[in-house]
């Protein structure tokens, strides 16, 4: 180890709303504290869906570590939630202000690039009074060791920075988490993945074709036979001017059924439900994507080692309790609990100590109960149990189970409203699709309206996006090009399809010396970086270098 | 760490930015004036010292007062503290030595003696090379030239360069000097920066930097109160104030005596060009004809 090396008390990597309120935290503890940010702006690299929670029960919010976010940050405040349980034309929706409500002091709808770059700028000037700062165009590609020990960070773009903590907040593709082992990318059931479109709205669209305020918004969700059997569902939030409009799927759901995640996405977009609120002009600014932990099998109970201690999706910790996901809350929280571990461990001279003090108060604040339900792990699990699984729905479609829904209308919307059931339910197809199907083939009535919707091709797609080509330097390499290793990405990779040249993968025959082989290649240059890849093909997946690759715009 | 750096304002040779009149001669008054591009090379050593070691930077150009513009495009390229401008009649027509002469004598008049003067790879206009290394003879400092990367080591009192040396093979040689020395940065300088607190500095530099050029053009606007000269970081001296001899400096004092000027020829588009069809035996032949004579070497 050499005593060259820049030291700070803290290096914070990733300027998302999890780093952001570790890095505030600790610069009001006066702790000198270094963000390391790889895109060119915060935000640029990221995507939600579009809400974020401030929960009655959290110790921390997004608006009290920040005064003026929702001000300045957010777009709507969502004060109405829907779900819509389809099957065909048949629609029966049912109010989940109930769930939407329970534990929340307050949801809005957000963007990221607006939202993290704004968090960024306050994040930077409180952290620059304690001598440190918040840079941008810097990626941390690994963990600095002296022996076996973590004891800072190396970049892509700086020389070695020591710490005495490292607050990894690099999202759900994190490199230092799999440095330290504390993640793999091995099981597709153990991540969902999300596509998104932002659509612009005209003035005053939303708030006539949605019938809110001016500074309301909604939620609308959606499940059911839209989807072509694969488990997951729709969303649509309203921000100031545009919807978020997406899909969530798990990703082994996605790999088995050789879905096109666009496809999917496009299910939704031309769904007559969805025709008043699109209106006669369809204008997608934007196409994204992301892969999200079910932190329910993968949220790590002890996300630290070392100095390192994990927050955010880069610990697991996004909480999908029912239709309701709730990530970027959770990673505040965190944060800033990781934060007040260091300063508490430090107040006591004894920095090594963080890592423990950060499990429990992730523990004492209830917060790995909530990714973690007890209720979960005994009944819900079981659900996913194949034989159970099959049963369960099997049932559900019988005329028995068919008699039950109809008998039970609209009792049913209760159901859906109840944290206890939601947050035990079983990730199975009975929940995502054969229940709504059933309850809209025995409660639905039919939509109306005629959807025009010409979803953009997904070459314009991927057009239409930014990015800065690191020519030469692949931020993906192929370890196996076999179809049999790797070809699921043709289909699961957002940005690639079958049939379709101008995406990432590309499934072709080589013939070689009288055989003939099926391979898949790979084209790095259109990356959205959601990592589908690296879980579904045999690939090295880093992210690119700093400020390098796609640039979102909105996110 | 005081820097200083010196800037010429050359013509906008870009594509439809000159103009010419009818004997081929550059009409000065009808191209814009922007900063001499090799300029910019030795701009960014003089950041590149200024955020790795602190301290300030001075620009430094000679030229009539709209030269003020392309100092304040510096400012806000380098982050500069202080400009001065070198003006007035008889500093005009100078060659290479008459303000060598002349600029030498602005920087032994600084308040503050530069630890560190930078100078561009030749002019866009001159192409000469001269006026950088006649300065620092003036100056009578260590002159490193070519300089392709750059440390100081303040605390040593020298500084450290790797300078590109172009033969039959282009070599990298790395040098010493003392401080205070003069730099003639090549168009292959790269400033790095690979420390944080560099770059976090970088970055305050250029939150402030911006603000203050913003500032400075506005007392370049019309519509101002204030006259330029009466922004506290800006200094324009005649040769009255420098003490210079008039008999030296201009075109009194330059003993470069200029033999003619040659048009510059025209771009390939507008040369007459023939248009010959492969397949015109005739025509084919006579292409023939005319490139026989190159064939042997001629």
């Amino acid at each position: 180890m050499t005593d060259d090396y820049e030291h700070y008390e803290a290096v914070v990597v990733g300027a998302g709303p999890g780093g952001a309120a570790a890095a505030a935290t600790l610069a009001r503890n006066g702790v000198e504290t270094l963000v390391l940010e790889r895109g060119v702006d915060a935000g640029s690299k990221n995507v939600s869906g579009g809400l974020i929670y401030a929960e009655e029960s959290s110790p921390y919010t997004i608006d009290e570590l920040f005064p003026g976010f929702r001000e300045e940050a957010s777009d709507r405040e969502v004060t109405e939630h829907y779900i819509h349980n389809v099957a065909g034309r048949e629609v029966k929706t049912f109010d989940l202000g109930e769930l939407h409500h329970h534990d929340t002091e307050w949801a809005d709808s957000v963007l990221r690039r607006k939202m993290d770059s704004w968090l960024a700028r306050e994040v930077h000037e409180m952290t620059r009074e304690t001598g440190g700062g918040l840079l941008t165009e810097v990626r941390v590609n690994g963990l600095l060791r002296e022996g076996a020990e973590i004891v800072g960070v190396t970049c892509d773009e700086l020389d070695p920075i020591e710490a005495d903590v490292i607050i990894a907040a690099d999202g759900v593709n994190s490199e230092l988490a799999r440095d330290a082992g504390l993640m793999d990318w091995e099981e597709p059931d153990e991540w969902f993945q999300g596509v998104k479109a932002v659509v612009d709205m005209p003035e005053g669209a939303i708030e006539g074709r949605f019938d809110v305020d001016g500074d309301e918004g909604v939620a609308h969700l959606f499940s059911g036979d839209l989807f072509e059997n694969v488990r997951g569902g729709g969303f649509l939030y309203t921000n100031d001017e545009s919807l978020s409009i997406g899909t969530v799927f798990h990703l082994d759901s996605i790999a088995d059924e050789r879905a096109e995640p666009q496809e999917l996405l496009d299910n939704l977009l031309t769904h007559p439900l969805l025709t008043d609120w699109l209106g006669g002009e369809y204008d997608e600014l934007e196409y994204s994507a992301k892969l999200v932990p079910d932190s329910k099998k993968v949220a790590h109970p002890s996300p630290y080692r070392d100095r390192l201690l994990l927050v955010g999706d880069a610990a697991g910790q996004m909480q999908a309790q029912g239709p309701i996901i709730k990530g970027m809350n959770h990673a505040v929280t965190a944060g800033a609990l990781a934060a007040e571990a260091f300063v508490d461990a430090r107040s006591r001279g004894d920095t090594d100590a963080a890592g423990e003090r950060y499990v429990a108060k992730l523990e004492a604040e209830g917060v790995m109960d909530k990714l973690r339900p007890t209720r979960y792990r005994t009944l819900g699990k079981l659900g996913e149990v194949g034989p159970v699984a099959s049963a369960m729905d099997a049932v559900t479609d019988s005329v028995v189970g068919r008699a039950a829904i109809s008998a039970l209308g609209d009792r049913a919307e209760s159901l859906f409203n109840s944290p206890f059931l939601m947050g035990m339910l079983p990730d199975t197809r009975m929940g995502y699709v054969t229940v709504p199907t059933v309850i809209a083939e025995e409660l639905g009535e039919p939509v109306d309206g005629l959807n025009t919707v010409e979803p953009p091709e997904l070459d314009d797609r991927i057009g239409d996006l930014t990015y800065d080509v690191d020519e030469g330097n692949p931020h993906i390499e192929l370890r196996d090009n076999a179809f049999a290793a790797s070809g699921t990405a043709v289909t699961a990779c957002p940005v690639s399809a079958e049939d379709f040249g101008g995406g990432c993968y590309r499934d072709e025959y080589v013939g070689t010396n009288g055989t003939e082989e099926h391979v898949v290649s790979l084209d790095t240059q259109p990356c959205v970086e959601c990592g589908t890849c690296a879980v579904v093909a045999d690939t090295d997946w880093t992210h690119p270098r700093g400020g390098k690759g796609v640039e979102y715009e909105r996110g | 760490m005081h820097t200083v750096v010196l800037t010429k304002g050359v013509p906008d040779f870009r594509e439809g930015q000159v103009s010419f009149d009818d004997d081929g001669h550059l009409e000065r008054g009808k191209t814009p004036t922007v900063m001499n591009p090799n300029d910019r090379h030795a701009l960014r050593a003089a950041l590149q010292t200024k955020v790795r070691n602190g301290g300030t930077v001075s620009l430094m150009s000679m030229g009539p007062p709209g030269y003020m513009e392309v100092l304040q495009e510096g400012m806000r390229d380098v982050y500069a503290d202080d400009l001065y401008l070198l003006s007035d009649r008889e500093m005009g027509a100078a060659d290479t030595w008459a303000t060598a002469m002349t600029v030498a004598t602005g920087i032994q008049k600084l308040a503050d003696p530069p630890d560190l003067v930078f100078a561009g790879f030749k002019t866009a206009d001159g192409e000469t090379g001269h006026t950088g290394p006649q300065t620092e003879w003036c100056l009578d400092m260590p002159l490193v030239t070519h300089v392709i990367s750059l440390d100081i080591a303040e605390d040593e009192g020298i500084l450290r360069a790797k300078r590109l040396v172009e033969g039959d093979v282009e070599e990298i040689e790395t040098v010493e000097a003392p401080l205070p020395a003069f730099v003639v940065a090549d168009p292959e300088f790269e400033p790095t920066y690979r420390r944080a607190d560099h770059r976090l500095r970088h970055k305050d530099l250029r939150e402030t930097a911006g603000d203050r050029a913003d500032e400075f053009g506005e007392y370049l606007d019309d519509g101002s109160d204030l006259d330029p000269t009466d922004w506290d970081r800006f200094t324009m001296w005649d040769h009255a104030a420098l003490n210079l001899d008039p008999d030296y400096i201009g075109l009194d004092g330059s003993p470069t005596i200029v033999a003619g000027v040659d048009p510059i020829p025209k771009a390939p588009s507008e040369r007459e060009a023939t248009v010959v069809d492969p397949n015109d035996d005739a025509a084919m032949g006579g292409v023939v004809e005319e490139l026989a004579p190159y064939a042997g070497g001629d």
